[in-house]
């Protein structure tokens, strides 16, 4: 039940996104304005430069629904690594377990670095992460329709902080079920 | 004063504070005009630029917009005005600002209308020849008076350089503050900042279209990272690559009519070329590595990139069209972010020095490799149009903040402005 509720609030929330971002002008098509033209030398120009910006709000998508039970949802890696640990092993097998159960069911695994480095260059290893997860799952039978790798480089730390304690919670794959 | 606390040592300290402290008069009401200089150049154009008549009583103060705009282009150094006010139809007593070292005055005024614009006027005297260079005037609404004084600002640069001004090209940056995520659109100075988008999840890499109406960023607000086109003038977005996995980085073409992106649809992160009318992305790179942070050289020949295909993180380029790629830097380990001057001339990138990542700029006629900043956490440069200076993202006293620098170092310039976290600067291309 609570899963529907889920289900009808992303939905919902998907197709407010879709409907926002739906705009069906084509950007050739967008008429390039002289908006500077204001404060040319002379006297009679009006008093707006065009240069005004139009803000867009947007809301953020909701993240987890449940997996199998008592199963870590958080895979860590070593520093400058994307290899999956083996004491992650078992629970990688729960999930691939409950996936290959559960057709229906699809998952996000969403990679993550610390703060070290470019924000770019970190986002794609945080997809290396989120693919050597995503590659250990389809090892144990788990189908690529049913999980999708992506990552958030360093932009979302699980923990502040610039220690070598904070940057190992940082280094992580998260299994998010949708 | 409030000349922050200095940041790092100054050389010639005592006389850059006298200098900027004479600058910038009156502290309250222009603290937001601060510009710490942490060099000096050697052949900067000693100028004069008087409080303008009326910038009392006007909301903005056009001849400290002025003054700030070309210190930071470190092609000139302020002389102390001493709080004097001249408007444009006043002779400057040439002997006394000879004596003080100006070579070149500023005066203007700046006047209500009766319909609430306001008329700005400047002129700008050579003190060493007792000349008039000529004058300017622009009639604005109260918005526009900091783009007036930055038009001011170019007049006066190009008159007396030859070169191009910058100082009415908009830059734009991210703020994160309280965990909302803002993307501003803001004047060359980092001031007047108007929102362009918030959100509660992050916002990445945004990138002015070369006409400088648009621009395209990458947006995780619904938990992935997809990109967007964004028409800053009329707020309509559009979404430009939402594939299976991440989309992200994305770089316009010279010509505005394609990005080139990072994908990670077919696995790996790798560079596609995508029409703005949809379509199906044509892959550009084909490696096994990481290919991601695409740049446009300006001429459209090259596509600056970076790939660890060699086991590191390194600047490779190619055609626009993919194909063999020719490795650029060869120093350090950790090489990113590359950007290349509109006039061709230069590379700027990040590199990783003993654990600390700095600006780099290298001549590329030559190869010559330079680091410009004493920072330790250095991200995203980007040129401005003219190829004089570059902001970058970079933290101080534990908060990111953006800065301008020449591209010897010897000059640089804390933007102001927005509070919290700012990051993510795209310095946007020249208007009209």
């Amino acid at each position: 039940m609570k899963r529907t509720v889920f289900s009808i609030i992303s939905s919902l929330i998907l197709a407010a996104t879709l409907t926002a971002c739906g705009s069906g002008v084509k950007l050739n098509d967008v008429p390039v304005e002289d908006r500077t033209g204001q404060t040319q030398p002379s006297g009679d120009a009006s008093g707006t430069s065009g240069r005004g910006v139009q803000t867009v709000q947007v809301e953020g998508a909701d993240a987890s629904l449940a997996g199998p039970a008592n199963v870590t949802k958080i895979i860590y890696f070593d520093f400058d690594s994307y290899v999956v640990k083996p004491e992650f092993q078992g629970a990688i097998e729960a999930h691939a377990k409950y996936l290959t159960a559960n057709k229906g069911r699809k998952m996000a695994i969403e990679g993550h670095t610390d703060e070290r480095g470019g924000r770019e260059y970190n986002l794609a290893l945080g997809q290396k992460r989120a693919e050597a997860v995503r590659r250990a799952l389809g090892l144990l039978g788990v189908s690529d329709a049913q999980v999708e790798a992506v990552s958030f480089g360093k932009e979302k730390p699980a923990v502040p902080g610039s220690d070598e304690e904070a940057m190992a919670k940082n280094r992580r794959a998260e299994l998010n079920y949708r | 004063m409030s000349i922050a606390p200095p940041f790092r040592p100054l050389r010639r300290r005592t006389l850059v504070s006298l200098l900027a402290a004479g600058a910038l008069p009156a502290v309250p009401a222009f603290a937001q005009f601060r510009v710490e200089v942490s060099g000096v150049g050697l052949t900067q154009l000693p100028i004069a630029v008087a409080a303008f008549r009326g910038d009392v009583q006007a909301p903005q103060k056009i001849g400290a917009i002025v003054r700030a705009d070309l210190e930071r282009s470190g092609m000139f150094r302020s002389i102390d005005t001493a709080g004097v006010t001249a408007d444009e139809n006043t002779r400057p007593d040439l002997s006394a600002w000879r004596q003080k070292g100006a070579d070149s005055m500023v005066t203007g005024s700046v006047t209500p209308l009766a319909d609430g614009r306001y008329d700005v006027r400047l002129r700008l005297w050579d003190i060493v020849r007792g000349q008039d260079m000529g004058g300017q005037s622009y009639t604005v609404g109260a918005a526009d008076l900091r783009l007036s004084a930055h038009r001011i600002s170019d007049f006066v640069y190009e008159k007396l350089t030859g070169e191009k001004g910058i100082f009415s090209t908009r830059i734009a940056y991210v703020t994160k503050a309280a965990q909302k995520y803002n993307l501003w659109v803001a004047d060359s100075d980092g001031e007047g900042a108007q929102s362009a988008l918030t959100s509660p999840e992050p916002i990445i890499s945004p990138a002015w279209s070369p006409n400088g109406s648009q621009l395209a960023y990458v947006s995780f607000e619904s938990r992935k990272p997809v990109i967007y086109a964004h028409d800053v003038a009329s707020g309509k977005r559009r979404l430009l690559a939402n594939f299976r996995g991440s989309n992200s980085a994305p770089a316009w073409s010279p010509d505005g009519k394609q990005l080139v992106a990072t994908l990670s649809r077919d696995g790996g992160s790798q560079l596609y070329a995508i029409g703005l009318n949809g379509g199906e992305p044509k892959r550009l790179t084909q490696s096994s590595s990481i290919d991601t942070e695409p740049a446009f050289s300006p001429d459209g020949r090259y596509i600056y990139f970076v790939s660890d295909r060699g086991g590191a993180p390194q600047i490779y380029r190619m055609s626009p069209g993919g194909g063999n790629a020719e490795r650029v830097t060869f120093t350090g380990s950790y090489n990113i972010s590359p950007a290349v001057s509109p006039d061709g001339r230069w590379l700027a990138y990040v590199s990783r020095v003993g654990g600390a990542f700095k600006l780099h700029v290298m001549e590329l006629a030559s190869g010559t490799v330079t680091p410009i900043t004493d920072t330790s956490a250095d991200e995203s440069p980007s040129f401005a149009p003219n190829s004089r200076l570059i902001v970058y993202a970079t933290q101080q006293q534990g908060r990111e903040a953006l800065m301008t620098t020449t591209l010897d170092g010897k000059i640089k310039a804390k933007l102001s402005g927005a509070s919290g976290d700012i990051r993510e600067p795209d310095w946007g291309p020249f208007q009209r």
